[in-house]
């Protein structure tokens, strides 16, 4: 089986430390992983801003660089969900149904694929797991609140295999951070507002580390948190799950 | 968007939230309500099972609206209600008028209704000699107040008792100082009671009509529809063409998941059923389009004809928790209302689609099942298309398209963040970045993933030629 790791294009600029961890975690766990370099993007940001149009040379670029693996694999929920959901391509309808089907969020791909029971990940710290929308309500990473349903959390159910990790009991369980693309910046206001609601509820419930499968969510709460200069810091769930002392 | 629109969403709801004790308070009380609604949801086992049959109905209903419609006006006409057909809010006005001059009224209570509003009918009335008065109490609160409803079901939800009481001192001499919220209903009681006493004419909304039987239903908590209608002369309700269902028995879901939905009780206080006049009095109905058949030629959008006005969407909305109903600057606010608008007005409402994170709550507590946000995901494809994204916008999406479309662009672009620090409509490094003005930028690392991958990883061929 070879892994094909899709790093999402301001993950790669902004936050290797995630890549990293996500791909030394992969091989690890003993996959075979490789990392196509022409990659770019998923062309999420401007179909969300409703230039879908304009994503079809990403679409191929994706393609040609993906096409090929067992499975592709990300640290990012919202990139996965675009790709599941958005996908297209008129040259090889084809090779975009068989992309959309073997695309995996990390967290997902560990649970469900390899199904990881036993993790060597040390992280001793209390720890706010931030939901992010596309990850919950989009891969049903976990239950969500609203609907009448059993629990369960994907997440969770890793993160409660790192040694020394302490999960904070939030008020709002899976609130979204306010992000939201281009919203973040076209709604001010409105965003970091939430963002700025999302990050209390993790710093009175005690978290030291708020963390998440998507890091667009934590780079909009991290830019809170550094300008309100609190302690709470935030980190890629992958650098939880492959942390050790 | 900003640069066509002097005030869109943003722009309003940047306003409410200068006041952040007040935003507070207003996501707190409408979260409390989204905590009420899941008890009562969770409370039945058969919950979602409940929406998915509601949906069905629905999309059944709107399927099939024609007949639907001929056999409802069938049945009406059966049992003595005179039934009127509106194409727009001019058409529904301009009957509601003439009825009301034919009896030679001028004064009417109104019991809640969208669709009124919608249609500006008071205002038209009012040009016209007509005076209305609303008899729902937040309805009641809002038009003293001469502002329109925030919220579907909680109309004033956005004011604090203290600014009631103030409202009812200045309006109706209540004594100064007065906000305890029991009080103050005691208050708005005794003026609503000699209102509706006095009221030779009472115009309701709908909630739900039945097409078996030519009976239609209205939900209220407050009596206040049963108190006008009952006590009036002339008796008319307003309703949109969606509000169909086709049997009596479909009342038994719908009943349930729309109180459950609105504000967490198992059913609305009164449910009350009209189905033929009194002896002596008049009864109207009138069936007003207004865009709606227009909807449902929109293959993408038509569902959110499903809708039952129960206001879920807007509780759960962190964006409408955070920016209050009256910034979505129409009468449907919320992520409900951002689906419907932009088919009234696709120019004046091409923000409101993208006042929402597309984070999907709304979808779930959705007691129709609409697809909110995956419609407005679309509805922002359309906005782009039709032209009223604004120029600025698109121009930046192209770029940041070329770049991130071909490997050669993106590597030019620049190492570690560099690219994305100009580009990024967020990143962008000056002043007038909206990110940095409550948010520090990330701190960009010294190389990017690709740049360690290249220097440190095993080198192998390259995965693909």
């Amino acid at each position: 089986m070879t892994v094909g790791l899709f790093v999402p294009c301001y993950v790669n600029q902004f936050y290797p430390k995630a890549a990293k961890a996500t791909l030394q975690l992969l091989e690890k766990l003993g996959l075979e992983v490789d990392y196509p370099t022409q990659q770019t993007c998923c062309g999420q940001p401007m179909a969300n801003s409703g230039f879908e149009h304009l994503t079809t040379d990403c679409n191929e670029n994706f393609i040609r660089n993906f096409a090929q693996y067992d499975y592709i694999v990300a640290p990012s929920a919202s990139c996965v969900l675009h790709v599941k959901e958005h996908l297209s391509s008129a040259r090889q309808p084809e090779n975009a149904a068989l992309i959309r089907e073997k695309v995996y969020e990390l967290v997902e791909f560990l649970t469900d694929v390899i199904e990881v029971e036993r993790l060597d990940a040390v992280f001793p710290h209390k720890v706010g797991l931030h939901q992010s929308c596309h990850g919950l309500r989009g891969l049903h990473l976990s239950q969500m609140s609203e609907l009448n349903a059993p629990y369960f959390s994907k997440p969770e159910q890793l993160l409660n295999l790192v040694k020394g990790l302490e999960q904070v009991t939030l008020d709002r369980r899976d609130e979204c951070c306010g992000f939201g693309g281009t919203f973040c910046v076209a709604e001010e206001a409105v965003s970091v507002k939430m963002g700025k609601d999302r990050v209390t509820d993790h710093s009175k419930n005690g978290a030291e580390y708020i963390t998440s499968s998507d890091l667009s969510c934590l780079m909009h709460l991290e830019g809170i948190l550094n300008r309100q200069k609190s302690n709470v810091k935030v980190v890629h769930i992958a650098e939880i799950l492959n942390a050790s002392l | 968007m900003k640069e066509t629109q002097i005030q869109d969403h943003a722009t309003l709801a940047e306003a409410f939230i200068q006041d952040e004790e007040r935003v507070n308070w207003h996501d707190g009380a409408l979260w409390f309500i989204r905590e009420k609604r899941d008890l009562a949801a969770k409370k039945i086992p058969e919950w979602e099972n409940l929406r998915e049959v509601a949906s069905q109905i629905k999309h059944n209903v709107i399927s099939n609206l024609h007949d639907y419609l001929v056999q409802f006006e069938e049945n009406l006409t059966r049992n003595g209600v005179t039934v009127h057909w509106a194409a727009d809010a001019a058409e529904h006005n301009a009957i509601v008028y003439s009825i009301l001059k034919a009896k030679e009224i001028t004064q009417m209570v109104k019991s809640k209704s969208m669709l009124t509003e919608e249609c500006h009918l008071n205002e038209y009335l009012a040009e016209r000699g007509i005076s209305v008065i609303n008899s729902d109490l937040g309805e009641y609160i809002q038009q003293i107040d001469n502002e329109p409803p925030s919220h579907i079901v909680l109309p004033c939800i956005h004011k604090r008792k203290e600014e009631i009481g103030a409202l009812f001192h200045e309006h109706l001499g209540s004594e100064k100082g007065l906000s305890d919220p029991t009080l103050l209903t005691r208050v708005a009681r005794k003026h609503l009671r000699n209102v509706f006493m006095t009221r030779r004419a009472a115009l309701t909304g709908v909630n739900f009509a039945v097409a078996e039987t030519g009976e239609y239903v209205v939900c209220t908590n407050e009596g206040n529809a049963d108190m006008g209608a009952h006590l009036s002369e002339v008796q008319i309700a307003s309703m949109g063409l969606e509000k169909i269902i086709p049997q009596k028995k479909h009342l038994s879901i719908f009943l349930r998941v729309l109180a459950r939905s609105a504000t967490g009780q198992p059913i609305t206080i009164y449910s009350s059923h009209y189905r033929k006049p009194r002896p002596g009095q008049e009864m109207h109905l009138i069936l007003v389009d207004a865009g709606r058949t227009r909807q449902l030629a929109r293959p993408d959008f038509r569902d959110s004809l499903k809708c039952i006005k129960c206001g879920s969407c807007m509780n759960t909305c962190p964006v409408y928790r955070k920016s209050g109903g009256l910034s979505y600057h129409n009468t449907i606010s919320g992520p409900i209302g951002a689906i419907l608008a932009p088919n009234l007005d696709m120019k004046k409402h091409a923000d409101l689609p993208y006042a929402s994170t597309l984070c999907g709550s709304c979808s779930n507590v959705c007691p129709v099942k609409i697809n909110i946000h995956d419609q407005l995901y679309k509805w922002r494809q359309v906005i782009v298309k039709e032209g009223y994204a604004g120029y600025t916008k698109a121009l930046g999406m192209k770029t940041m398209a070329w770049t991130l479309s071909s490997p050669g662009n993106f590597t030019k672009a620049g190492k570690a963040g560099r690219w994305f620090m100009q580009n990024l409509p967020f990143m962008i490094n000056n002043k007038f970045n909206p990110w940095y003005k409550q948010r520090e930028l990330p701190e960009g690392p010294e190389e990017s993933f690709a740049e360690w991958y290249a220097q440190n990883h095993e080198k192998e061929e390259p995965v693909y030629k």
